[in-house]
């Protein structure tokens, strides 16, 4: 359950394209199951009545559809940010993606979003989903309801959920969070504590699962060139499909390099994953050698900051030194 | 497809004692590409360059190899030939079978296997080389010259003498640096003072010099020929144009307890001062750490008697930006700190003292008016001992001194112990040395008159400890010739403490991208060929803040730079580099990461309109290379995520071409 109601998030909408501030809204819409809920754009205060969702399954970061969504038009759209997906809206503007004049941002407070996998491992054929927002009734059609603890459904983001608080928006829902304390690196530590042939072994038994859907890099808010490297014939690292095991070995490694310290941590790419592949993992690594070698810094927390590993500080570590670290 | 031609060098026997280059031409003559492949003893010799000439005419080359020393060697070279044979000279690729190969190996086999590698890794890449254009840059005709001691005086008024505009910048109140605090100078024993300031008046008459005293460079942009940097002028407090330098307030001024670091602190000036009667410009200061005035708002003294109405105590620090052709760092040197040597009680007893402090103590202007005194009671010392190498050559010591020699202690050392025994011949002067190095004209003469006629006791070996004992000090030492202990009653003990580079250097070569040696002195562009130029084009060096040196070798130094930095400004044009970075537009996503890392500035955001395919057109935000700015370091090409930023000469997929013919 969410402490916003969608009778709140209606009340906005409507409010703001009646008096013209915005002429189109970003916002989630049903899917064809409960649980799979689908990012849209309503332009009239009817479509958003009927169609307009806003629950547990509202897990999309809309940051990355204002790049193209705000290139259409001279005119302001109205989006919906959680605390997480702020962010990478900082980040975006950070690298000049979009025109933060052409967005109006509401950030609504998020009580963490229910993972549609787990929800499926616990039920099947699932109807509808109730959340009192300490347990969640999952009305099935052979098995009738059952009956989960809610912290049971949420995915590996929300559990180590980093920042209540929005780092951008102009108007703001509800009370202002904080960021909050997190155990998001434990599971980074337990790989660093593997041996290298175990971690490889790790790191093979999940990337040999990789469909080369591209979800991850599509829904990826800091994947945001004209032309992906790996589309390009040109970049020497193009591959358009799982012909070898280029996937095993190459391609999530160069993503993550590719996003270093532009990441977020937004955990979308594991959300999409349809292969449930702990991507976000491979980000957590480079997040926390940045924060251990040049200090704690949060991608996107502030519009106009510079990664430790595009900017120089006479403090920085000699790289002779990252490489001795990284030997330990 | 490229026409290749490879041309394996011998180097006499520096290659082809440990690689066997017939094998070399032999292994790459079936490389793509490659139509000739063959080997000369001396490839740069003219007959070597008209082989090459003559293959490319013959085999009409459109790429050329050669495997020979490194590149900063003899590429210039190669790419002349190329270039006199009507071949682009950014064809020539340079594999470097010399220096990678056959010094650092020393098996044929092994030399010979990475020969053909790094032969490969070339021949890949030319065949990616496209013909390159440098552009041309306009050179800014006026020099910056940092630090105004004896190096940077002489350097200045040499560019000035040739027509230049030059800027002195120096961070106290008057030029003259070090220099000026010198009693006598050797082996001459000239006056040091009686030769600095006419030259130092020389600057302040010279129309072409202007002098930023008590002023520092805060930063730096740009590349040669075309430096913008900024120069803070701090505050003064006295307006320069005003001030007539009478010293009226100087001798006014009721703050009486200033420690003088003119005489290093052995006497006390004023809050208001003029460092010394010689001063330029002559102009009073005041320091604001002192200035009752500045600190509690109440005095004034100096504003009241002074009749030029010079005095501002509303003064602020004051910014100034100023292009220039050519910077020439001269930032000197200081004796390292004392602290760390308590076993020469230097903190313990005031007779305990530095060289330089000596100076002022012989000096006629210093803080006993010329007459030779101990600081602590004011008597003639009658037993003096002298120690050299405090802290210079000190291997064992690294973290309390320096490992190099300062070299110029053994001949100030051997003028002190004669400058005193000519004064003072009651004085029994001992010398405490490791060795006497004395590499100079008329310098080791010098050091057997001090030795032979003036009678000092040159005593080979160190002083352990030196003990203040009631009016003595009690100087405990070995002579190493003699195999004993010596046990010295002395009334003063002199300290030849070891010299290093200014502390202003380190954050000054970050500014100016300078390269330093681990002691933080600048390093030259080649220690013995280009020994006044630093890496950095457009950067020279002058004086002890590339080495220590004593003032003969400093006044060669400053020439010899000051020539350079003639022959760069004399140019109208600039022939650039034609290796730059080149965005590819349709892949570039307008971020921005490449214009923060350029540390040029040579990145800016411009806003252009694209064709797209469904023929609409679209504004997107694009990097735009400055060319004539870029200086092809190629810190933008691995920063752009894109992959759209790409550098001339060096294209991302020429290193992997050379990476993969190197992992084939």
């Amino acid at each position: 359950m969410q402490e916003i109601t969608r009778d709140i998030l209606l009340e906005r909408a409507e409010a703001l394209l009646a008096d013209g501030t915005v002429d189109r809204v970003l916002g989630w819409k049903k899917g064809e199951f409960a649980y799979d809920v689908t990012p849209a754009v309503f332009t009239t205060a009817d479509e958003l009545r009927a169609e307009f969702v806003w629950n547990d399954f509202c897990g999309a970061n809309f940051s990355k559809y204002l790049i193209k969504e705000t290139a259409k038009k001279d005119t302001k759209v109205l989006v919906f940010l959680k605390s997480c997906d702020t962010y990478s809206f900082n980040q975006l503007l950070t690298e000049h993606r979009f025109d933060r004049e052409k967005v109006y941002v509401i950030g609504v407070p998020c009580n963490g979003m229910l993972d549609p996998k787990k929800v499926k491992d616990k039920a099947e054929s699932v109807l509808s989903v109730t959340d009192n927002g300490t347990e969640v009734a999952i009305e099935t059609l052979y098995d009738g309801i059952v009956t989960v603890a809610r912290d049971e459904l949420l995915p590996d983001r929300c559990l180590n959920c980093k920042s209540k608080k929005h780092v951008a928006y102009d108007e703001l829902l509800g009370t202002e969070g904080d960021v909050v304390a997190n155990a998001r690196f434990d599971e980074v530590a337990r790989l660093e504590a593997m041996t290298p042939d175990e971690r490889f072994a790790f790191w093979q038994n999940e990337l040999s699962r990789c469909i080369r859907c591209n979800a991850c890099r599509d829904v990826c808010p800091a994947c945001t060139c004209e032309k992906c490297v790996f589309d390009n014939p040109n970049s020497g690292v193009d591959n358009k499909a799982p012909a070898n095991e280029f996937e095993e070995k190459m391609f999530h490694i160069i993503r993550a390099f590719h996003v270093a310290g532009r990441c977020t941590d937004c955990g979308e790419c594991s959300r999409v994953c349809p292969q449930s592949i702990p991507l976000h993992l491979l980000n957590r690594k480079f997040i926390k050698d940045i924060d251990e070698f040049y200090g704690e810094y949060q991608a996107g927390a502030e519009a106009g900051s510079r990664a430790p590993i595009v900017n120089y500080d006479l403090n920085d570590l000699e790289a002779s030194e990252a490489v001795e670290r990284g030997n330990e | 497809m490229q026409r290749i031609g490879v041309f394996v060098c011998h180097c006499g026997t520096n290659i082809a004692g440990t690689v066997d280059v017939k094998a070399v031409a032999e292994a790459l003559k079936s490389e793509p590409g490659v139509v000739i492949s063959t080997e000369y003893q001396y490839m740069c010799s003219q007959a070597g360059q008209d082989l090459i000439k003559a293959a490319i005419a013959e085999h009409k080359l459109t790429g050329i190899v050669v495997c020979s020393c490194s590149p900063r060697m003899h590429e210039a070279t190669f790419r002349k030939t190329a270039a006199a044979a009507g071949l682009n000279p950014y064809m020539v690729e340079i594999a470097n079978i010399r220096e990678q190969c056959s010094w650092v190996h020393k098996e044929m086999t092994i030399g010979t296997e990475k020969a053909i590698i790094l032969g490969k890794a070339a021949i890949a890449k030319v065949n990616l080389n496209a013909p390159l254009t440098p552009g041309e840059s306009p050179v800014t005709k006026r020099a910056l010259v940092i630090g105004g001691g004896i190096a940077g005086i002489q350097t200045a008024l040499d560019i000035a003498d040739a027509g230049f505009p030059v800027d002195i910048v120096e961070t106290k109140p008057t030029i003259g640096g070090k220099m000026a605090q010198l009693d006598k100078t050797f082996p001459t024993l000239d006056c040091a003072a009686c030769i600095l300031t006419p030259k130092m008046v020389d600057v302040a008459q010279n129309e072409n010099i202007r002098i930023f005293s008590y002023s520092e460079v805060t930063e730096v942009g740009g590349f040669v020929g075309n430096f913008e940097v900024t120069i803070k002028k701090k505050a003064r407090y006295v307006k320069e144009d005003l001030c007539t330098g009478c010293g009226l307030c100087t001798e006014k001024c009721p703050q009486k307890k200033v420690p003088n670091e003119f005489n290093l602190g052995m006497d006390n000036r004023r809050a208001i001062y003029i460092p010394f009667a010689q001063a330029v410009p002559k102009v009073a200061t005041i320091d604001p750490d002192y200035c009752t005035m500045l600190k509690t708002g109440k005095c004034g003294v100096c504003s009241k008697v002074c009749t030029a109405k010079a005095i501002d105590y509303q003064a602020k620090d004051e910014f100034i930006t100023e292009k220039y052709g050519a910077i020439v760092v001269a930032t000197g040197f200081n004796p390292i700190s004392m602290d760390k040597f308590d076993e020469y009680a230097y903190s313990q007893s005031p007779d305990v003292i530095t060289s330089l402090e000596l100076e002022r103590l012989m000096n006629a202007a210093g803080p006993t008016g010329g007459t030779l005194l101990r600081p602590s009671d004011r008597e003639h010392p009658h037993t003096i001992v002298l120690v050299q190498c405090v802290g210079s050559r000190c291997a064992a010591c690294a973290e309390k001194g320096k490992e190099y020699c300062s070299k110029i202690c053994c001949m100030y050392t051997a003028k002190h112990a004669m400058l005193i025994r000519d004064k003072y011949p009651d004085t029994e002067v001992y010398v405490f040395y490791i060795d006497v190095r004395t590499p100079g004209k008329n310098f080791d003469e010098f050091y057997r008159r001090a030795v032979e006629e003036y009678g000092v006791h040159y005593v080979k070996g160190m002083v352990g400890k030196v003990t203040p004992e009631g009016k003595k000090l009690k100087v405990q030492a070995s002579d190493l010739i003699a195999n004993k202990q010596l046990h010295i009653d002395a009334d003063l003990v002199v300290l030849a403490a070891a010299i290093e580079p200014d502390k202003s250097a380190r954050p000054l070569a970050t500014m100016l991208t300078a390269s330093m040696d681990t002691n933080d002195f600048f390093t030259e562009a080649h220690p013995k060929l280009r020994p006044v130029e630093s890496p950095t084009a457009g950067v020279f060096l002058s004086g002890a803040c590339q080495g220590p040196k004593d003032i003969p070798e400093t006044v060669s130094q400053a020439g010899a730079a000051a020539s350079k930095v003639i022959g760069l400004l004399c140019k109208d044009k600039l022939t650039g580099n034609p290796c730059v970075a080149h965005s590819d537009e349709l892949m570039c996503n307008g971020c921005s990461t490449c214009a923060n890392v350029c540390p040029y500035g040579a990145i800016s955001y411009i806003d252009k309109e694209f064709r797209m395919p469904d023929r609409t057109t679209k504004i997107r935000r694009v990097a735009s290379v400055n060319e004539a700015v870029c200086q092809g370091c190629g810190a933008c090409t691995v920063a752009c995520m894109s992959g759209a930023m790409d550098l001339k000469g060096f294209l991302n997929k020429q290193i992997m071409a050379e990476v993969d013919a190197i992992c084939k």
